[in-house]
C-alpha cells in the first residue's frame, strides 16, 4: 500500500512541484489555511532538488507522546554508562560495558564471552522479531517514536524552534538577508546542535571504557586516541543525519520503509486519513451546513505539521514516518470547527475500505501477530534457558593433532591435549584434573610433573590453557585393545576429563580421544 | 521508446523499457549526486597522496610517503622492543629457574615454537614427531640425554657438525659390513640377537650365536645389555623405538653400511636467548627428564 503519488489540487489536476495550490487566508471560521505546500518528490528530471520542511509544532497527545519516549530513550542513552554494578575487586563495576581489550561484554548480571556471542545473536533476533511484531500491529510505530534518527531529527527541530521560532518565523529567517539577528539565530542554532551532537558521541565512548576514569581523561586531554577519533566521528553524523539531512536519511538512505510494506497487512494500524468523512473536503464558512460537506476544511495544518512534508490525505506513502503529529494537528482543527475528532487517525485499510461509517473493530489474533509474537516467545525462553544453565565452570578439550600420539620406549602410547579451564566466577579458583574412563592412564600436568597433587589456579573471569599428557603403558595399551575389540593395538578410546574445585567441589567433564596407530 | 506518464501511478516513466516492462522515474536527490562526485574528488586526492599507480617499474609513490613496508617494520620494531624485557631475563637466568616462572616458562615457549617451526621443523617435523633418521623428541628415549642442559648442548653445538664441542666428533655406527668386520652370515646372526632384546627373535640358536659377537664387536658402545650409551649417542636396542625402523631388514642395512645422523651446530646461527627457548620447548614436548 506505499504508493507515491502525484499530489491532487482541489480541482482534481495534479499540481506537479511544490507551488501552493488555491491561497485563501481562512478554511473555517477561526481556521487559518496553512500555505505549507505538499513535497513532491517526483519531477521530469532524473534528480530532484531539496525542498526544505519547516515541521510547525503541534500540539495534542501524540506530541507529548513523543516528547515522554524522547525523554526516556535519550536518558537511556547518556545515562546507562554511569550505572555502577558491583562485580568485586578483579572486574570492571560499570553495568553495561563493551570491554573490546579483555573481550567480554557486561550487561548488568550478564557477563558475555566472545564465545558466548549467541546471546547478542538472540537478542538482535528478538529486536528483529519485535520490530516485526510492532509493525504488524500498528506500522511503522518504530519509526514514528523510537528510531535514533527521529528522536534526535526531533530535538534538532525543537532546538531550531526555540532560536528561530516556529514555522513561518523560520521560513521568513531564511528569506531575510545577512543581518545580525539571522547570524545569532542560526549561529545559536547551529552551536547547539553541535554541542547535542558532541554530547551524544561523547556518550557513546563511555560504553567501551569505565565511564568516569574516561570523562576524567577527556577533561585533562589525555584520553586515547580512539575515544577521541569515535567521539570526533558520532559528532559529525549526528549534527549531518539529525540536524542537517533529517528526512531524506528516512526517505533515501533507510532501507527499513521498503521493507514495511512486507509486514503490515489490512488489518494494521495505520495514520489514515478517513477519506469517507473527509471528503469533498474545501473551506467551510460559518453558519454554512455540513450537509454534502466533507469533515476536511483543507486547512493543511496536517502538511504544515509533517517532517517530511507529505499529504497523509493522499494516503499511506513510502515517506510517512507514521509519527502521528497530522493527527495531533487535525484534532486541534475538528474541534474548533465543532466536528469529532479522529478525521486522521490510527486505522486499518480494511476499515478504510469497508463502505459505511462504522468503525470495525481491530482483530488482534491474526496470522502474523501470533506468529512474531509466538516466534519471540520461544527465542526468549531458549535464551532464558541457556542463561539458566550457564555453568561457572567450562572446560574444553583440544587434543593434539600433530602428531596425534607417540610411541614410548616401553610400547605404550602417549597422547597430547590442550585443556582450557573457563573461571566464569568472581574471584580466583583452584582446580584439580583428573581422567575417568581409562584405566591405567598416567596424567602429566605440564608444569607440574613432580607434584604429587597438581592444583592448577585460573585467575578470575580467565581462561586458562594447560597443556597435558595421557599415558598407557603396553599393558595397558593391551588391555583396552581386548576390551575394546579383539585386536592388538586400540585406535580409538573415549575417556572423560574431570575438573573439580578443591574448595567447593564444582564440577566439570569433557569428553576426550585416546588415540594410537591406525589398524 | 519515450517518456510517459503512467496511468496507474500517475508518474513519469524513464523512458526505459525492457520486453515490455517499463521504469517509472523516481528521481534521486541531488546531494546523492554531488555526493557520488564527491567520492571521485576524493579518489583523485587519495592518488594523489598516497602510493596508487603502477610504473613501469617502480608505482607512483604518494605526497603522504605512506608505505606499508614500513608500517610493518615499525610494528615488528616494537614487538621486538615489547620482548626485549622478557629476553634479558632470559638471558640473565639458566634453564632450571626459567622453567619454574610461568611467566617466564609461557614466553619462552611460545618463542621456542615459533623458532622450532623455522629452524628444527624441516627434519624433526611440524609437530617434532621426527622421521626415519630424525629422532622424535616427543618421546622418552633419548640418544644424547633429555635433560634441559643436555638438550641445551645438543642445540648449541650439534651432532658431529663443524664445532669444537660437538657431540660424538668423528665417531659413529660403523658399516660392518662394508669394511668386512663381518660377514653376510655373521650380520643375520647379530640382527637376529638385536631382535631378541625387544623379544622379538624368530630363530633363538642364530640370535645365540648372535649374542657372542655383540659382546665383543657391539657392546663396548651399546653396553653388554644393548642399553646404549648417551654419551656417545649409542641407542638402546632394547626399547621398542627405533630411530632407523626396527624391522629386521633396515637392522641389517644398518649393520652393513652403519649410521652416522648429523645435527648443526645452532651455537652461531641463533642467538643465545633462542636457543634456550627451543631447548625450553623441546623439553615441555612430553619427553623431558
Amino acid at each position: 500500500m506505499i504508493i507515491d503519488k502525484v499530489h491532487n489540487g482541489p480541482d482534481g489536476i495534479a499540481v506537479p512541484g511544490n507551488v501552493p495550490v488555491v491561497r485563501m487566508a481562512e478554511a473555517a471560521p477561526g481556521v487559518e489555511r496553512s500555505e505549507a505546500p505538499t513535497i513532491e518528490r517526483t519531477g521530469k528530471s532524473l534528480y530532484v532538488s531539496r525542498v526544505k520542511v519547516y515541521p510547525k509544532r503541534a500540539h495534542g497527545t501524540f506530541r507529548t507522546v513523543k516528547w515522554i519516549v524522547m525523554a526516556v530513550t535519550l536518558s537511556i542513552y547518556y545515562l546507562v554508562p554511569w550505572i555502577r554494578w558491583d562485580r568485586g575487586p578483579y572486574l570492571p563495576n560499570q553495568a553495561v560495558l563493551i570491554d573490546f581489550p579483555s573481550r567480554r561484554f557486561f550487561f548488568f548480571f550478564l557477563e558475555i564471552w566472545p564465545q558466548e556471542f549467541y546471546y547478542v545473536t538472540g537478542l538482535l533476533v528478538l529486536a528483529a522479531l519485535g520490530l516485526f511484531l510492532a509493525t504488524a500491529i500498528a506500522g511503522r510505530v518504530w519509526c514514528g517514536y523510537a528510531c535514533p534518527q527521529t528522536v534526535w531529527t526531533d530535538l534538532m527541530i525543537a532546538v531550531e524552534r526555540f532560536f528561530q521560532g516556529d514555522r513561518n518565523a523560520r521560513i521568513r529567517l531564511d528569506k531575510a538577508p545577512w543581518t545580525f539577528e539571522w547570524v545569532w539565530r542560526k549561529g545559536a542554532t547551529h552551536l547547539t546542535w553541535l554541542l547535542i551532537a558532541i554530547a551524544t558521541g561523547g556518550a557513546w565512548v563511555f560504553y567501551f571504557a569505565d565511564a568516569p576514569t574516561l570523562a576524567r581523561q577527556f577533561l585533562h586531554f589525555d584520553a586515547p586516541m580512539i575515544a577521541y577519533v569515535f567521539v570526533g566521528l558520532f559528532t559529525a553524523t549526528t549534527y549531518l543525519l539529525g540536524g542537517i539531512a533529517r528526512e531524506q536519511v528516512c526517505i533515501y538512505m533507510c532501507p527499513w520503509p521498503r521493507i514495511q510494506g512486507g509486514m503490515i497487512d489490512h488489518d494494521s494500524l495505520l495514520i489514515s486519513y478517513r477519506a469517507w468523512r473527509g471528503e469533498p473536503r474545501g473551506p467551510h464558512k460559518a453558519g454554512q451546513s455540513w450537509e454534502g460537506h466533507g469533515d476536511c476544511v483543507d486547512c493543511r495544518q496536517c502538511i504544515a505539521v509533517c517532517p517530511t512534508g507529505i499529504d497523509i490525505r493522499n494516503g499511506s506513502q513510502l515517506e510517512c514516518i507514521q509519527c502521528a503529529l497530522c493527527v495531533d494537528a487535525c484534532n486541534e482543527i475538528m474541534d474548533k470547527v465543532g466536528r469529532p475528532r479522529g478525521l486522521i487517525a490510527y486505522d486499518t485499510i480494511r476499515n478504510l475500505q469497508a463502505p459505511g461509517s462504522e468503525i470495525l473493530p481491530v482483530p488482534w489474533f491474526r496470522p502474523r501477530v501470533v506468529l512474531y509474537a509466538t516466534l519471540m516467545a520461544i527465542v526468549g525462553l531458549i535464551m532464558l534457558t541457556a542463561l539458566m544453565l550457564r555453568a561457572e565452570l567450562e572446560v574444553s578439550v583440544l587434543h593434539d593433532r600433530n602428531p596425534v600420539y607417540v610411541k614410548l620406549s616401553d610400547g605404550g602410547l602417549r597422547n597430547g591435549y590442550t585443556l582450557k579451564l573457563l573461571n566464569k566466577r568472581y574471584e580466583p579458583r583452584n582446580f584439580r584434573i583428573g581422567i575417568s574412563g581409562l584405566a591405567g592412564a598416567k596424567l602429566t600436568i605440564v608444569g607440574h610433573e613432580h607434584e604429587t597433587d597438581p592444583v592448577i589456579t585460573v585467575a578470575p573471569d580467565e581462561l586458562q590453557p594447560i597443556r597435558v599428557y595421557v599415558a598407557l603403558d603396553k599393558a595397558g595399551v593391551r588391555a583396552l585393545a581386548k576390551e575394546d575389540e579383539d585386536e592388538d593395538e586400540a585406535e580409538s578410546v573415549e575417556f572423560y576429563f574431570t575438573v573439580t574445585d578443591t574448595k567447593d567441589g564444582n564440577f566439570a567433564e569433557h569428553k576426550a580421544n585416546f588415540q594410537g596407530p591406525e589398524r | 521508446m519515450a517518456k510517459r506518464d503512467d496511468a496507474a501511478t500517475e508518474a513519469e516513466t524513464t523512458g526505459h523499457e525492457w520486453d515490455g516492462i517499463e521504469e517509472l522515474n523516481k528521481p534521486l536527490p541531488k546531494w546523492w549526486l554531488w555526493t557520488f562526485y564527491a567520492t571521485i574528488i576524493w579518489a583523485i586526492g587519495y592518488w594523489l597522496l598516497m602510493p596508487a599507480w603502477p610504473l613501469v617499474s617502480t608505482y607512483s609513490k604518494g605526497l603522504l610517503g605512506y608505505s606499508q613496508r614500513e608500517s610493518v617494520q615499525e610494528q615488528l620494531d616494537a614487538a621486538k622492543a615489547a620482548k626485549a624485557a622478557y629476553r634479558q631475563k632470559i638471558a640473565a637466568s639458566d634453564l632450571a629457574a626459567i622453567n619454574n616462572d610461568p611467566e617466564l616458562l609461557s614466553f619462552a615457549l611460545a618463542g621456542g615454537e615459533a623458532a622450532f617451526g623455522d629452524n628444527c621443523a624441516p627434519c624433526h617435523g611440524r609437530g617434532a614427531q621426527g622421521a626415519f633418521g630424525y629422532p622424535n623428541l616427543r618421546d622418552d628415549s633419548w640418544l644424547w640425554g633429555g635433560t634441559l642442559d643436555a638438550i641445551h648442548q645438543t642445540i648449541t653445538h650439534g651432532i658431529r657438525a663443524n664445532d669444537p664441542e660437538t657431540r660424538s666428533p668423528g665417531a659413529q655406527m660403523p658399516a660392518f659390513g662394508k669394511t668386512g668386520v663381518l660377514n653376510e652370515a655373521q650380520i643375520a646372526d647379530v640382527d637376529e640377537y638385536v631382535l631378541s632384546l625387544s623379544g622379538r627373535a624368530d630363530d633363538q640358536t642364530a640370535a645365540d650365536r648372535g649374542a657372542k659377537i655383540f659382546a665383543s664387536t657391539c657392546a663396548p658402545c651399546h653396553g653388554p645389555d644393548g642399553k646404549g650409551n648417551q654419551k656417545i649417542g649409542a641407542p638402546d636396542l632394547t626399547d621398542e623405538l627405533w630411530l632407523y625402523a626396527g624391522d629386521k631388514a633396515t637392522i641389517a642395512a644398518t649393520l652393513r653400511g652403519g649410521r652416522g645422523g648429523v645435527m648443526p651446530a645452532w651455537g652461531g646461527r641463533l642467538d643465545p636467548e633462542t636457543i634456550k627457548e627451543l631447548a625450553i620447548y623441546v623439553h615441555s614436548l612430553g619427553g623431558g627428564q
